[in-house]
């Protein structure tokens, strides 16, 4: 599996440290309720298809990184800076 | 209490030469991480232009002005390498000393890129990593960078502490390239 960096350019997999859903980006408010959080710290979808993750560049840039793949295919079907989808 | 004597990282590890490769230890002198305050970049490359004639290196690449360079060092990053930072500078980025913190190897040579072909998961091939390129990758196991200097020289940077891997790691490389003939 290839990942493109939005900083370096493609690189191997091996440089990326996995986090899980791409779920960190949209934290609820503090006062958001007992079932916004409770659907934040446990609740996970598993699809079989088009998923966004975070991925850290640990092995390169030290840049976050939001990418869309499948997880049917494996194939990655775009990536950004977390600094810019949160934004 | 008695004088401690300064060591560098590679003492009593380099140089090396192994068939036309050798490796050799940079003393690279004063070494600052800059990170441009919000909004600064700008700022911050008008003041690197004036102060050193190098201006922000962009992503994965190095500048170099006669004994200063300027090497991306990864995400709102860049490594200032031999040159002492001004006030100029510290109003435009976060300025992090980290001269003792890195061995630098310059490793050159005909066949120096297989060496790291063995190495580094990235095409450095002169055709794709040409003089003023850069990269943040793993070398071995371990983080670094790497950095074109030259069409037969490349620096190469980890942690301080992982000095006698490098060392290593380089040195089973270069015996594996050398061994081809």
């Amino acid at each position: 599996m290839r990942i493109t960096c939005p900083h370096c350019g493609e690189r191997d997999h091996r440089e990326f440290y996995y986090k899980g859903h791409a779920l960190a980006l949209d934290r609820p408010a503090a006062d958001a309720g007992e079932a916004a959080w409770d659907d934040y710290v446990h609740l996970r979808e598993n699809p079989a298809g088009v998923t966004r993750d975070l991925w850290y560049h640990e092995g390169g840039c030290g840049a976050w990184v939001v990418v869309t793949r499948s997880t049917l295919t494996h194939k990655v079907l775009g990536t950004e800076p977390a600094s810019e989808a949160r934004a | 209490m008695d004088n401690l004597v300064a060591k560098s990282p590679c003492a009593g590890l380099l140089p090396l030469t192994v068939g036309r490769v050798t490796a050799i230890e940079v003393d690279a002198g004063t070494m600052t991480m800059l990170s441009p305050r919000k909004g600064r970049a700008d700022a911050l490359n008008k003041a690197m232009q004036a102060g050193y004639g190098l201006g922000y290196p962009a992503p994965n690449s190095a500048g170099v002005s006669g004994d200063v360079r300027a090497i991306w060092f990864g995400h709102s990053s860049a490594m200032l390498v031999g040159a002492v930072p001004d006030e100029g500078l510290s109003q435009n980025a976060a300025l992090v000393d980290q001269s003792d913190a890195w061995a630098v190897v310059r490793l050159e040579g005909e066949g120096g890129e297989d060496v790291l072909a063995r190495l580094v998961p990235v095409d450095l091939r002169l055709v794709s990593f040409p003089v003023g390129a850069t990269a943040r990758s793993k070398i071995g196991h371990m983080s670094g960078s790497v950095t074109r200097v030259g069409e037969d020289a490349y620096w190469l940077m980890v942690f301080r502490s992982m000095a006698e891997t490098l060392v290593h790691d380089l040195k089973s490389a270069m015996e594996a390239v050398a061994a081809r003939g």
